[in-house]
């Protein structure tokens, strides 16, 4: 299924990332899908991927560990701590992608409701510019091995002469 | 790439490429909306004008500045990747939340009789 709603991505300062979605649910419901760890393997990673949570102890202080899997048996780690939890307003996690350890960056989310939809923003604050153009040429990974999966099958496809 | 954003991290130019979003604009004009020094203001135009992200023209006693597509398309081909990480995930989200307000509904409707 295609939605509607539109995902805005904007830098709004050299350090800082920013994502914008409406969606059509009161905010109580997006807060409940977002710290659920049961529906977290339904949304986060990427629809190749399976997505297991290890860890996530929704509290300030708690830990997160999400661990995808991809098609070839491969893993990697997501990793971070909660700093701030404001039900069902705000949710504020450092992020790190485990074999870029280090690399540290703060993600705010912030949802707002208006007649019974929700706005979700999130900012992804980063020490530096380079840290912060770094996740952004990464294609935060995901969307980097997907470009990774899609040339591999067409490299076999060349091989195969078709 | 690095060009446009080194250009672009400064808050009051981004607000000159806001304005020539809208339409190009003489210099005397982007003053008056910034509230900032003319010669403050030229020295933002040289820097985007230099990452090739304006261009001016003279027109009668002015130069008038609008924006060059080119290096905004580049930067927008950059965000692409990352930002269909977000948008999968999201739109992922979205498929969860209707499968809840849907549990929502039933278990009401189930309530109410």
């Amino acid at each position: 299924m295609t939605s509607s709603a539109t995902t805005k991505v904007s830098l709004p300062s050299d350090t800082e990332i920013l994502i914008t979605r409406e969606f059509d649910a009161p905010r109580d419901l997006v807060f409940k899908a977002m710290t659920d760890p049961n529906l977290i393997p339904r949304w986060w990673g990427p629809r190749n991927q399976t997505t297991t949570v290890d860890k996530m102890d929704v509290r300030p202080g708690g830990r997160w560990r999400f661990v995808m899997g991809a098609p070839d048996g491969t893993t990697s780690g997501f990793r971070g701590e909660y700093r701030e939890v404001v039900a069902p307003e705000r949710i504020v996690q450092t992020f790190e992608w485990e074999p870029m350890a280090g690399h540290i960056s703060v993600e705010t989310a912030t949802l707002t409701e208006r007649d019974g939809r929700t706005l979700l923003t999130v900012r992804s604050k980063f020490s530096s510019k380079e840290e912060r153009d770094g996740m952004v040429a990464s294609g935060m990974e995901a969307g980097l091995r997907e470009t990774h999966d899609r040339f591999s099958e067409l490299l076999a496809e060349l091989r195969a002469g078709k | 790439m690095q060009a446009t954003l080194s250009a672009l991290a400064e808050p009051n130019r981004r607000q000159i490429v806001e304005l020539l979003r809208r339409k190009p604009r003489a210099v005397g004009e982007i003053v008056d909306r910034l509230g900032l020094r003319q010669p403050q203001v030229s020295k933002h135009l040289r820097v985007l004008s230099d990452a090739g992200l304006v261009e001016a023209r003279p027109v009668a006693q002015q130069r008038i500045y609008s924006l060059r597509a080119q290096p905004l398309k580049e930067l927008d081909d950059w965000l692409k990747p990352y930002r269909r990480t977000w948008e999968t995930r999201l739109d992922q989200l979205d498929e969860v939340l209707r499968d809840l307000k849907r549990q929502d509904k039933g278990k009401k409707d189930v309530h109410d009789k």
